[in-house]
This record gives C-alpha cells, sequence and structure tokens, in this order.
C-alpha cells in the first residue's frame, strides 16, 4: 500500500509537470507566429479566441481528425515510432529542470549530462522518420539533419564544460546556485552567443532550417507524415526548443534565481523568474526566425566546427587558466 | 529491494534480448536499432549500480554519437545487399574464414572473463581506490583519472587523437583543378572589382579579357 501511494505521487508530480509543459508547448506555437508576423508586419494568428489564443488548439484539432497515411512501402513499425521518439525525448528531459530550490521532479547528480544526453539522443527520431519513409526527399533531410545535429552538439558539449568548470558540479541546482552573485552570462558572454546559435542548430530552426529546407527537399523528413503523427513531430520539435531555452537560462542566465537581490524582485516566486528567462530567450529564437536568412549548407558546417568549435575549446582553455590563476576553482585540488 | 530487483532484471532481459536480436534480426537497420537499445538498457544498469556518470557518458558517447554514426553508414551501405553477394559468390571465401576467426578469439575471450570471475573478491581487495559514499561518483572518478592514472588517460586521449587524424589523412584527396569558396573573398568584394565602365570605341567593340 505504501509503494502504491508513493507511485501515486511521483505520477501526480509528473502530470503537475507535463500538462504545464504541454498547453506552453502549444501556447509558444503561437507566440511564435505572432512575433513574426509582428516582425513583418503582418497580423499573425488573430481569429481563434482573444488575441487568437486558441489558435493552436484550432490546429491541434484539425491534426486529431486528419487522416494518418501510412506509406505502403514504409518500414511500418519505425515510422510510427519515429515521431513518438521524438516526442518522449522532448518531454523526459524535463524531469531534471529545477524551477525552484526543491521544485525539481529528479534532484540527480549529473544532471546537466542528462539533460545533454537526452537532447543529444533528439537525433533518433529524425533519422528513424527519415529512413522509415523509404523516399528520397526525406531520406535527404534526415541525413542532412543528424549530420547538423551531431555537429552542433559537440560545440554545445565544450560550451558546458566551460560552465561547469565554474560550478565544479554536474547538478542543476548547484549551477543555478554557483551564479547567486553573478550570472554567467557576464563572464562567459561569447560562450552564451555560441550557445544560442549551436542551440538553434540544434532543435533545426531557422537560419538553420536545411532539414526542412521546403525549396530543397519537400518537407524534409516530415514530408510523408500526416495528421496526428505530424503534429507530435512538430510539437516534439517545440518543446525541443523550449527545452534548449530552459537549459541556456539554467546555465547562463540564473536559472529561477532573481535578476538582483531586492525583496521586490525575491516576492516573485522562483518558478516564474525561470518561465521569463525561457520566454525571453524563446522570444530571441522567434525574432531569429523573421530576422536571419537561410544559411547554406556548407557554410553551416563551416562554422560549426570551424569557427565554433575551436573557439570553445579556446575558451575553455581561457577559463580553465583564469580560474587557476586566481585560485578560484570552485573544487579544492 | 524488491523494486530494484524489478528494474535489474527488466533493464537485463532487454539487453540481453536486444543483443541478441542484434545479431538475429534481418535488416541490417533494425540491428543498428537493437544495438542502441542495448546501449540504452546497459547504461540504465551502470545507473543503477551507482556509475551514473559513466551510464551518462555511455548515452553521450555510444548512443548520441556513435550509434548515429553506424546508422548512417548501415542506411547509405545498403548492406543486406552485399551481405546476400558476398554469401552467394565464390570470391566472399576469404571474408568467412576471417570474420570465424575475430568471434572464435572473442569467444575465448568472454570465456576466460567469466572464469576470473572467481578472482574478483582478490582483485577488489588489492585496489587501493577507496569507494566512498560521500563523495558523488564523478568526483571520485575525476580524482583518479587526473591523479594517478593521469598519464594513462593522456595517452588514450593521444591515440584516439592519431586515429583521427589518421581516418582524415586517408579520405583527404586534393583534386587539381577544383573550384572553392572563400568567404573572405566573397564578402570582401567591392563594387569597383566586379564592374568595370569601358568606353566602347565604335565598330571595334573591346576585348573582354575573362
Amino acid at each position: 500500500m505504501n509503494s502504491f501511494s508513493i507511485l501515486f505521487n511521483e505520477v501526480y508530480k509528473i502530470l503537475f509537470l507535463l500538462i504545464p509543459v504541454l498547453v506552453t508547448v502549444a501556447m509558444i506555437v503561437w507566440l511564435d507566429r505572432r512575433v513574426w508576423a509582428f516582425v513583418q508586419k503582418r497580423r499573425g494568428p488573430n481569429v481563434v479566441g482573444p488575441f487568437g489564443l486558441l489558435q493552436s488548439l484550432a490546429d491541434a484539432l484539425k491534426y486529431i481528425f486528419k487522416e494518418i497515411i501510412i506509406p505502403a512501402s514504409s518500414n511500418k513499425v519505425i515510422f510510427i515510432l519515429a515521431p513518438i521518439t521524438t516526442m518522449t525525448l522532448a518531454l523526459i528531459a524535463w524531469a531534471v529542470i529545477p524551477f525552484g530550490e526543491n521544485l525539481v521532479l529528479a534532484d540527480i547528480n549529473v544532471g546537466i549530462l542528462y539533460l545533454f544526453a537526452v537532447s543529444s539522443l533528439g537525433v533518433y527520431g529524425i533519422i528513424m522518420g527519415g529512413w522509415a519513409s523509404n523516399s528520397k526527399y526525406p531520406f535527404l533531410g534526415a541525413i542532412r539533419s543528424a549530420a547538423q545535429m551531431v555537429s552542433y552538439e559537440v560545440s554545445i558539449g565544450v560550451i558546458i564544460i566551460n560552465v561547469l568548470l565554474c560550478v565544479g558540479s554536474l547538478n542543476l541546482n548547484d549551477i543555478v546556485l554557483a551564479q547567486k552573485n553573478m550570472w554567467f552570462v557576464v563572464p562567459l558572454f561569447p560562450m552564451f552567443v555560441i550557445f544560442f546559435i549551436s542551440a538553434l542548430a540544434e532543435t533545426n530552426r531557422p537560419p538553420f532550417d536545411l532539414p526542412e529546407a521546403e525549396a530543397e527537399l519537400v518537407a524534409g523528413y516530415q514530408t510523408e507524415y500526416s495528421g496526428m503523427m505530424y503534429a507530435m513531430f512538430w510539437l516534439g520539435e517545440y518543446a525541443n526548443i523550449l527545452l534548449m531555452c530552459a537549459m541556456g537560462s539554467i546555465l547562463f542566465l540564473g536559472g529561477w534565481l532573481a535578476p538582483l537581490e531586492i525583496e521586490v524582485l525575491s516576492f516573485i516566486p522562483a518558478p516564474f523568474w525561470l518561465i521569463f528567462k525561457i520566454l525571453f530567450l524563446f522570444i530571441l529564437f522567434a525574432l531569429v526566425k523573421a530576422i536571419v536568412p537561410r544559411y547554406r549548407y556548407d557554410q553551416l558546417m563551416k562554422l560549426g566546427w570551424k569557427i565554433f568549435l575551436p573557439l570553445s575549446i579556446i575558451w575553455v582553455v581561457i577559463t580553465a587558466g583564469y580560474l587557476l590563476y586566481f585560485n578560484l576553482l570552485p573544487v579544492q585540488l | 529491494m524488491i523494486a530494484h530487483a524489478v528494474f535489474f532484471y527488466l533493464f537485463a532481459f532487454i539487453a540481453i534480448v536486444s543483443a541478441i536480436m542484434v545479431t538475429a534480426a534481418r535488416n541490417t537497420v533494425h540491428s543498428v536499432f537493437f544495438l542502441i537499445l542495448d546501449f540504452i538498457s546497459i547504461s540504465c544498469l551502470f545507473i543503477m549500480i551507482g556509475a551514473e556518470f559513466l551510464g551518462m557518458i555511455m548515452l553521450i558517447v555510444y548512443v548520441g554519437a556513435v550509434a548515429v554514426l553506424f546508422l548512417f553508414v548501415v542506411m547509405m551501405l545498403n548492406v543486406a545487399q552485399q551481405k546476400n553477394q558476398w554469401f552467394a559468390s565464390s570470391k566472399s571465401s576469404s571474408h568467412i574464414p576471417a570474420g570465424l576467426l575475430v568471434s572464435l578469439i572473442i569467444f575465448f575471450e568472454l570465456i576466460i572473463v567469466i572464469g576470473g570471475w572467481k578472482y574478483k573478491p582478490d582483485l577488489l581487495n588489492s585496489s587501493t581506490i577507496l569507494i566512498s559514499n560521500t563523495t558523488t561518483n564523478t568526483h571520485s572518478l575525476g580524482n583518479v583519472l587526473y591523479t594517478d592514472y593521469i598519464h594513462l588517460f593522456q595517452i588514450s586521449g593521444m591515440i584516439l587523437l592519431v586515429a583521427m587524424i589518421g581516418a582524415i589523412v586517408l579520405t583527404f584527396r586534393q583534386r587539381a583543378g577544383l573550384k572553392k569558396q572563400s568567404y573572405i573573398k566573397q564578402i570582401s568584394r567591392e563594387r569597383a572589382d566586379g564592374v568595370e565602365v569601358v568606353n566602347v570605341p565604335k565598330n571595334k567593340g573591346v576585348k573582354i579579357d575573362v
């Protein structure tokens, strides 16, 4: 009976986290289109509900009632598994995101590694979808996308090392608490910029949305998908974007900490600060989508391997040297 | 405790079944997917025995990077067709003995590993590394890896670097007459470089050299 109550408690906690995340994902699709429209002097979705807020709900309803078409020559099991993988991986990562001092589902020691591992698994949904469709455009899109995601993961990993050098722990709550005096965005500003751009590439957002470059590849790996399965890819993608924003705000913007230690600011509860920061980063993502034209593929690879990777490695050396010279290392040897 | 046992047997079962399916699956891409499932369940087992760092690194390195490359190669090469051709043609005979030899060696090594299990307590006692419950797994690994075994650690890194450079050298081909794009040239190109206004004499024309 006792173990049952524990199980029930955990399920309750998980639902309490997942349902807001899913609702936020739906709202953020609306926000993305809205920001995009405002930059281009359009109105954006403004018909369904107040300010068009219910647009995503209408879209979801449309997708649910559409027929799911599975191509005859596709590999059916993997074809169906692909969107499920994308969606699941985008959601399980939220287990370790700390929303406050004790507001975290699983406070594990290697939280940041877990986040990194889950975000690097995200490539499988795309490869599986592209291969199982058994069609040329999805396959080419999947290959492009996989190469792109693997390349940019490397520099994200090195950037994480930069932050970890300053923290001395892999626990996400420790990372947040280490920024009590100064957010890491100040001393590690170049790394923040590189992280932001790599996150754009990692989530296949414009200007790096080559996997679904509609001018060349129809819709990339999603070409053969329809109905709810397409919607799951789509939601998974946005959940991933949200996750990268959360990761950026935890690593560089002080997570759930208030910007200044003032009574008025710390009056607002910790989770809201994290949500504000995630939204801020997301609006930046949306602005980039509206402003910047698409990269050429060879430029993208060159940027990842020949500019970002060396830069972030050099910055690791600089950070380590600085910390060692001024005896600021967080863990005493 | 019973939950622990349930999870252990679950992951162990998945690991063994997927390891068998890697060799048994007809479709090569399916066997790579089973390999990935195997990696994931083994990293879960690592995490269950408290080696959380190893488990996560296993996920990041093997599943996140190595298996993706496997998948790439297998998808691109159409291995299934080649496999059938190999076994059908008479020229293939040189591959099968080599493969058999390697698998025999691995088989005997596995037997030796299981036999060595008997000496495990002695080995654990002879080790100078203390397992403490207060420091995290990552800290204790770092403490050993960057102090006592720093040279071995560095050497293994060097070997990986050499392998990487070797792979690049083997595949890098410089062909003559290859046109390359240079950003610096593209960006620093001014109007004056591209456009030239020429006064064309009547009935004579100009010679444009390209």
